[in-house]
């Protein structure tokens, strides 16, 4: 280590370019920290490899699915028939199944199959079939090709999660069902797409998972940061500029002043059961709403807003204030023509703190009612988008890791890559608007 | 000043809201972790088939559902509480004591509990209620008296049993599946071993021996789990001698991970379940509030759709999912038909 010194020439005694005995030691220390402070980088750096490659590989098969491609014609009677019965999904997955099957006997399949077969490798598809005749009535009568998904357990198997060995013999799947699988495949009657049905989708049932979409809780999560950024922001704000340029320095705002910083420190669930008991068993706001899961999250996002406002006002250098006063500037018009301003960009920053830790808050959620078959339909409108039932980004993951089906398991990791690009592009938003704010003096 | 304009936005919107939330449409399920795949299960097809909105199904287990419901009556409470057990006399008083007397009992079907570990550990195919009392009770019968749990290995009881550390994942006591758990394996081996008659003859009363029947080890060898099935999933993945408890529909949606044991010589089964054959399983509920029918839009029809054979029959979804049909369920469509409450 010491022979990085420069000791090329010849040292006389007391020189400045050879290094007595004690510099080294102060050198090598430093050289010593340096090392450790690259080390800790490099470990956190390590940890965040780790983590996104395995965020990718378990949550990107949940962007693709596969689908059967199947040519059907449904007849006015076959429509009647099925509109008829109570459970009309189940008809309407018959007529899929039964186009399927004629499909594969018209192309001549060498591989054993039956009927049980092919119920087993077409996913849940009543649903969608319903949905497209109740918009397209016209389409009754002449040939439709439905792209539509398979089953978890077959799309999971073209995502290589199992081999043909692997496979247990079970009603969801048998491994004699995998040869027929392939010859759809290497047909085409089976490809693999982009799910946009993921991104813009509702939650499913759980025997599902081909359906389940996070799209409704990204709406939930959306009303719920609006909530939290319209009363948060600006209560948040004008509580510190109060506290901090107006406020009298006494017993009383020294004990707000605390209270405020041990808020902080309170565990969020904490603020789940206020908010059940005040919001909606006292104010009697609607359960499972956005509305309510926004003015929980608020409470728990004010105290972080306010520690950081206030501790970028109070880094907003003392000649401001006192120049703005000497001109004849009211207190008021200094703070919110001059200090403000200037601390902005410490505010915002707070501020998206606060958001994000909002953002990825699943347990206050769970005693208001926003964990569970939640988000399962959109808001008819921008004001029902506040109080309509709705869920939560991370409610929604957790409620995918906890269910059986392993197919859900894919969708919860494939929703922590959505949640953490809506966090990114609320962080972008605030970068961009923390530099038009910035000021340098 | 924006802030003031902002803060009176707000109060605008959520002034607004509140008159929304007036006129709730959408039926509001909440209760048991066990029946809510079944119900999320019907609340999608009942959006996908009829008029009405999709219900909205909570979870956080059948006491804390039963809770909320017996909070009153009124749009902002739950109207159907789903209970992997039936509901207690306790609760029917504190349901009375809130306005809520009127209560349809809906039984929807039946649920088995399973034991299973992991599919490359150890088989454990010779299981009896008494295996499972001598693996985790405090005290346990050895050669006629009544000592503290000196075992370690399963294989040190029953030599049909695998020498394997014991380790088990049980539910939680906040679990409905705890209750039946004890009663039907705990209490049916304790009394099976004799224990139970040795600690009345010890001294106890017969309440208090019961309620001792119960207890586990507290030794790290029995330990419970307070989330869901697969919390105790990744807890079997991690040991390879453990068994684990779960529900029927969970084991069989996971057979690549799990390996099931077998129950007085039974595998368990929607079939041994069915005959009855297989000893531990219990009837699953949900509770509607009979005042909220009328009041809220689709509660009857929800009620009616749940039981109908398309859904809870044999050949119906909920069944091909996991659930045991129930061999009454006329009886129950007819009593949802007449809304008979209890009592």
């Amino acid at each position: 280590m010491t022979d990085a010194t420069n000791s090329g020439a010849q040292a006389p005694k007391t020189s400045l370019i050879a290094h007595d005995a004690r510099t080294k030691k102060r050198n090598s220390a430093e050289k010593r920290f340096r090392a450790y402070g690259v080390t800790a980088i490099g470990i956190g750096l390590f940890f965040l490899t780790v983590l996104f490659y395995s965020i990718l590989k378990s949550g990107l098969p949940a962007f693709t699915t596969t689908v059967l491609s199947v040519e059907f014609t449904m007849t006015q009677e076959q429509y009647d028939e099925a509109e008829g019965t109570m459970l009309k999904t189940a008809k309407y997955q018959g007529f899929f199944n039964d186009g399927l099957a004629a499909q594969l006997a018209e192309t001549g399949v060498e591989v054993e199959y039956d009927a049980k077969t092919i119920e087993r490798i077409a996913g849940k598809t009543g649903n969608l079939i319903r949905a497209h005749y109740q918009e397209n009535p016209n389409t009754i009568g002449s040939p439709v090709t439905f792209d539509l998904p398979t089953s978890s357990r077959v799309n999971r198997y073209i995502n290589g999660e199992f081999t043909k060995d692997e496979v247990e013999d079970s009603r969801f799947l048998e491994a004699a069902d995998l040869d027929l699988v392939d010859v759809m495949l290497a047909s085409g009657t089976i490809r693999t797409v982009f799910d946009w049905n993921f991104i813009t989708g509702k939650d499913s049932g759980v025997d599902n998972p081909g359906g389940a979409g996070i799209g409704a809780s990204v709406i939930g999560s959306f009303f719920m940061m609006l909530v939290v950024l319209v009363l948060s922001l600006p209560i948040g704000v004008a509580a510190s500029i109060y506290l901090e340029e107006f406020a009298p320095k006494n017993r009383w705002t020294d004990l707000i002043e605390v209270n405020i910083s041990n808020l902080a420190a309170v565990p969020s669930i904490v603020f789940g059961i206020l908010g059940l008991a005040v919001f909606i068993q006292f104010m009697h706001l609607p359960q499972s709403a956005p509305l309510v899961g926004g003015l929980v999250l608020t409470l728990m996002t004010l105290p972080t807003i306010i520690i950081s406002t206030r501790a970028s006002l109070k880094a907003v250098p003392p000649s401001i204030r006192d120049a703005a006063l000497g001109i004849g500037a009211s207190k008021m018009q200094a703070v919110f023509h001059h200090v403000l301003p200037l601390a902005m960009p410490g505010i915002l920053t707070g501020t998206i703190i606060g958001l994000a830790q909002a953002l990825g808050e699943t347990a206050p959620l769970l005693l208001i009612g926003m964990v569970g078959f939640v988000a399962r339909e959109y808001p008819e409108g921008f004001i029902q988008g506040f109080v309509e039932p709705n869920s939560a980004m991370p409610a929604q993951i957790y409620t995918w890791a906890s269910r059986a089906d392993a197919g859900f398991y894919e969708k919860a990791w494939g929703g922590i890559i959505v949640l953490l690009a809506f966090l990114l592009t609320m962080n972008i938003i605030a970068i961009i608007l923390r530099r038009r704010f910035e000021r340098r003096w | 000043m924006s802030f003031i304009k902002l803060t009176a936005s707000t109060l605008a919107i959520a002034a607004v809201s509140a008159t929304a939330a007036a006129a709730r449409d959408n039926v509001q399920v909440a209760g048991s972790s066990t029946v809510l795949p079944y119900a999320s299960i019907v609340a999608e097809a009942f959006g996908a088939n009829t008029d009405f909105p999709t219900p909205v199904v909570e979870s956080g287990g059948s006491s804390a559902g039963l809770k909320r419901f017996c909070e009153g009556v009124g749009e902002n409470t739950i109207d159907v509480a789903n209970a992997s057990r039936a509901i207690r006399e306790k609760e029917i008083v504190a349901c009375a004591e809130n306005g809520v007397t009127d209560i349809i009992e809906v039984r929807i079907g039946y649920d088995g509990i399973v034991f299973a570990s992991q599919i490359d550990g150890p088989a454990f195919d010779a299981f009896t209620p008494s295996d499972i009392f001598n693996a985790l009770a405090p005290k346990v019968m050895v050669d006629g008296e009544l000592v503290d749990n000196p075992y370690t290995q399963w294989s040190e009881f029953n030599a049909d049993l695998p020498a394997a550390d014991i380790l088990a994942f049980i539910p939680g006591t906040k679990h409905g599946t705890r209750e039946v758990f004890e009663e039907k394996v705990i209490a049916a081996g304790c009394e099976a071993t004799g224990a139970m008659e040795a600690m009345i003859a010890g001294g106890m009363s017969e309440d208090d021996a019961e309620d001792a029947c119960l207890e586990v080890r507290t030794d790290g060898r029995s330990v419970d789990i307070d989330g869901d099935y697969t919390e105790t999933l990744a807890s079997i993945d991690a040991n390879t001698n453990a068994i684990g408890v779960f529900g029927l529909a969970f084991y069989e949606n996971n057979t690549d991970k799990l390996k099931v044991a077998t129950m007085s010589g039974v595998v368990p089964s929607t079939e041994s379940i069915a005959t009855g054959e297989y000893p531990v399983s219990r009837p699953l509920f949900f509770y509607v509030k009979a005042a909220h029918i009328g009041v809220i839009p689709g509660l009857k029809e929800y009620a009616q759709f749940f039981v109908a054979d398309e859904l809870a029959g044999p050949d119906g979804p909920l069944a091909a999912y996991g659930l045991v049909s129930d061999p009454e369920l006329a009886a129950t469509q007819a009593a949802v038909e007449a809304e008979a409450t209890m009592n």
